[in-house]
């Protein structure tokens, strides 16, 4: 605790402090004085620099300038105030004080001295051992009590020492107490410290990345190097024999090119594999299926020899394809070209139910799966294989749509599609059947479908072009006449094999039409077939003028067409689906029906009974159609659960006309006409002797 | 070899035929290769006794010419491991019966 003021300060305070009346603390004093000896200064500084005047600057003419102006120096502070009054209790008026306090204090530092022999010294000594807190407490006690004295204005210097005193109680004078005697400061010491901002670190650093390296090693020794320069040796040699041969780089070429063979092989390795897994794809249906594939090939009936006229069908292969388990076969059609090959059409004859389709290509050498599948939107109701390109297939839908795949190209559409656009057809197409090509070279077939139309399609570079070819109008039965805008629905067509413009068109009421490609508005002939829908209409292969139909009415019928009934009738004893003449015999044909039989019939045989009549599948299933492969002594059938089934024909049924020893066989055309011809007179010579 | 005459002769037709430089193994740029396998040549033929001196030689041009640390292994049988920054390896035979091993790693 230091009480004791600076010596110089005090003695300041002392010439200037007499008569002061001021209540200002002795700094704000002192700040007062600094601004005007600051102001007074202020001329002597700017001299000889250029003056910034002031805008509102009193301006004095020179005479003014130069008058002088003379300044007493006084002790009086300018600022003191000269007119104080007080009241005065004695006299009871109020007296102005003439005694005003003049002192400004500028400065004041505090000392940190004491004498030695002062009691401040001693109690300091004394206070060494207690608490520095004590202290503390005490300056601010003492401060509490002198800054009360402070606030009255008639108040002498020693008090405002005191003050200023009190203004940094905590300065070197505490110290001292800390240090004892030794610490107070003789010289006046001051204490001045200032810290400058340091600039904060920072910490930046790259790393670059090493040069790569690698790691090399090899062995060197005699041999070695023996050897390489061998080799060297030897390829230069090479080397000069090839420049000297200029076939030589031929042969580099060559390579070249079996590489780059190779490289395309490579790059359809797929397709190469595709074929050796198809390879062996049927060589494990060849072992699987052995003893079908030995009787399809070799088996001969032996019962035939003891059975006079009948015959059997001995059942081979089984086709059928998972995804078309659903759907009916509406369509068979051999290949003409690969004889094992026939096409499926499948779907569904319920228009009810009616969904998507399919059309397979099996293979009798892989009968466990199809070799082409084409999946459609509509059910398939017919198709036809091209006579000479094989590859294209024409196929009629349930939609009424006609297209033709291409078996060539990969994808799954058809190359060619009817549109509403380009006249397809309105209601269902029951069937398609390629024709020769035209004038032009382009394919073409026609189609038959239930909205009364028979169409020519011809495949125009990659467009169907359509020609309607007859409309099937109403006949007029009637007195009424025919109306001329009702049309009847196709449900069968058939081309006769010699005369190109002449066809057969079943209708669904049970007609058939003799129609000719030649004349659009009528027929040529109509006969009254059947009492219900035409399933099929087939020409005979060998007999130009006999023609086949079935229907759903139970029965099948023979025409020659140049007479309007029948020649023979044949009741089966349900619906028949499908009927086919056999391509080796003019006589022979075979029926389906839909309770699972197969009829075939010779009519050089038996005229009135089928020489065979065998259920071929499962009770509930209905035989849909029925093909005679070209060649082999086989059938297929397709019933309605997308079961296509192979038999094979016994010797009875395909008997050739009895054979006398010596006799060269007769063969060829000329003698299925005949032999059918044959049978045609017996037919007429009755009727005529009846007529 | 039938006998020592036709082995003699043999062999100096191997020292003539396989006198010439062999790259073994080089990732070195065409134009770096060729200046120091033929820095190589001179230096096995100027010092052709002397393996050390060779090495030395080629040793310190390369480090004159692509920057330093090179290493260089000159013998007739050795076995080696090496890692180099890529681009400057060089190993080749010379003189039918040498090996020079040539790499920078710094």
């Amino acid at each position: 605790m230091t009480k004791v003021p600076n010596n110089n300060a005090a003695a300041y305070a002392k010439k200037k402090a007499p008569g002061t009346k001021s209540t200002k603390a002795p700094s704000k004093k002192k700040d007062d004085e600094e601004a005007v000896e600051i102001a007074d200064g202020w001329d002597e500084w700017t001299n000889g620099k250029a003056l910034i005047k002031p805008p509102d600057q009193v301006v004095l003419t020179e005479a003014e300038l130069k008058e002088e102006v003379t300044r007493i120096l006084t002790a009086n502070n300018p600022h003191a105030p000269e007119n104080i009054v007080r009241y005065s209790f004695k006299e009871r008026s109020f007296k102005p004080i003439s005694a005003v306090d003049q002192m400004a204090v500028h400065f004041v530092l505090e000392g940190s001295l004491v004498y030695q022999d002062s009691d401040d010294s001693r109690s300091l000594k004394d206070k060494k051992g207690p608490p520095e807190e004590n202290t503390a407490d005490d300056t601010k006690a003492e401060s509490d009590e002198e800054t009360k004295p402070q606030a009255s204005p008639a108040e002498d210097g020693g008090d405002v020492e005191d003050a200023c005193k009190e203004d940094r109680p905590d300065s070197a004078a505490s110290k001292a107490d800390e240090k004892g005697p030794k610490l107070t400061n003789k010289f006046n010491f001051s204490e001045r410290a200032s810290q400058t901002l340091n600039n904060p670190l920072r910490e930046k650093s790259c790393q670059t990345e090493p040069p790569p390296r690698s790691i090399f090693s090899a062995m060197a020794n005699q041999w070695e190097i023996y050897d390489a320069y061998h080799k060297e040796l030897q390829k230069q040699e090479k080397n000069k024999e090839k420049q000297k041969a200029p076939c030589s780089k031929k042969d580099d070429d060559k390579s070249k090119k079996k590489d780059m063979w190779l490289e395309t092989l490579s790059d359809d390795v797929i397709t190469n594999l595709s074929k050796a897994t198809k390879i062996i794809e049927r060589m494990v249906n060849q072992n699987t299926f052995d003893d079908i594939a030995q009787d399809f090939k070799y088996f001969e009936d032996e019962s035939d020899k003891f059975r006079d006229e009948e015959g059997t069908l001995l059942p081979l292969w089984k086709f059928q394809h998972d995804k078309a388990k659903k759907l009916s076969v509406t369509a068979l059609c051999w290949n003409s070209k690969y004889q094992d090959m026939f096409a499926v059409g499948m779907g569904s004859y319920d228009f009810s139910n009616q969904g998507h389709g399919m059309v397979a290509f099996y293979t009798l050498k892989n009968p466990s799966y199809p070799e082409y599948i084409y999946a459609t939107n509509s059910s398939v109701l017919c198709l036809d294989i091209h006579e000479q390109h094989s590859f294209l297939v024409a196929v009629g839908f349930y939609d009424g749509c006609v297209a033709v795949y291409n078996l060539k190209e990969t994808g799954a559409e058809p190359v060619y599609k009817s549109t509403a656009k380009t006249g397809k057809h309105t209601d269902p197409v029951w069937q398609v059947c390629w024709q020769n090509d035209d004038m032009d070279n382009n394919h073409n077939f026609y189609s038959v479908s239930s909205d009364g139309r028979v169409v020519s399609w011809t495949l125009v570079k990659n467009e169907l072009v359509y020609t309607d070819i007859i409309r099937l109008s109403v006949v007029s039965d009637g007195p009424e006449g025919a109306q001329p805008h009702s049309f009847t629905c196709g449900t069968s067509f058939d081309f006769h094999k010699q005369i190109d413009y002449l066809f057969l068109v079943g209708t669904e009421e049970g007609k058939i039409h003799k129609c000719s490609k030649t004349y659009s508005s009528q027929f040529l002939e109509t006969y009254d077939a059947h009492s219900m829908a035409v399933d099929a209409v087939k020409w005979n292969h060998y007999h130009p003028n006999v023609f086949i139909s079935c229907s759903s009415d139970m029965t099948v019928r023979l025409w020659d067409h140049t007479i309007n009934t029948p020649l023979f009738t044949f009741d089966l004893n349900a619906a028949v689906g499908d009927v086919a003449w056999s391509p080796y015999s003019s006589t022979v044909f075979a029926a389906v029906t839909t309770n699972g039989r197969v009829h075939v019939f010779d009519l050089s045989i038996n005229k009135y009974e089928a020489v065979c009549q065998q259920v071929v599948v499962a009770k509930k299933n209905k035989l849909t159609h029925i093909r005679f492969n070209p060649i082999h002594p086989i059938i297929i059938l397709g019933d309605d659960r997308g079961y296509v089934t192979s038999l094979k024909l016994s010797p009875n049924l395909r008997k050739q006309p009895k054979l006398k020893k010596g006799q060269e066989l007769p063969k060829g055309p000329e003698v299925e006409v005949a032999k059918m011809e044959k049978l045609l007179s017996l037919l007429r010579e009755p009727e005529q002797s009846s007529i | 070899m039938a006998g020592t005459g036709e082995g003699k002769k043999e062999e100096a037709d191997y020292k003539r035929l396989h006198s010439f430089p062999l790259i073994r193994h080089t990732d070195m740029p065409e134009e770096m290769r060729v200046e120091t396998m033929e820095l190589c040549v001179t230096a096995c033929e100027k010092y052709a006794t002397n393996n050390e001196s060779a090495a030395k030689m080629i040793k310190e041009s390369m480090d004159k010419k692509f920057g330093s640390s090179w290493h260089v292994v000159i013998g007739e049988g050795f076995g080696f491991e090496v890692t180099h920054e890529v681009k400057n390896l060089l190993y080749m035979f010379f003189g039918g019966s040498l090996a020079v091993c040539v790499w920078k790693c710094s």
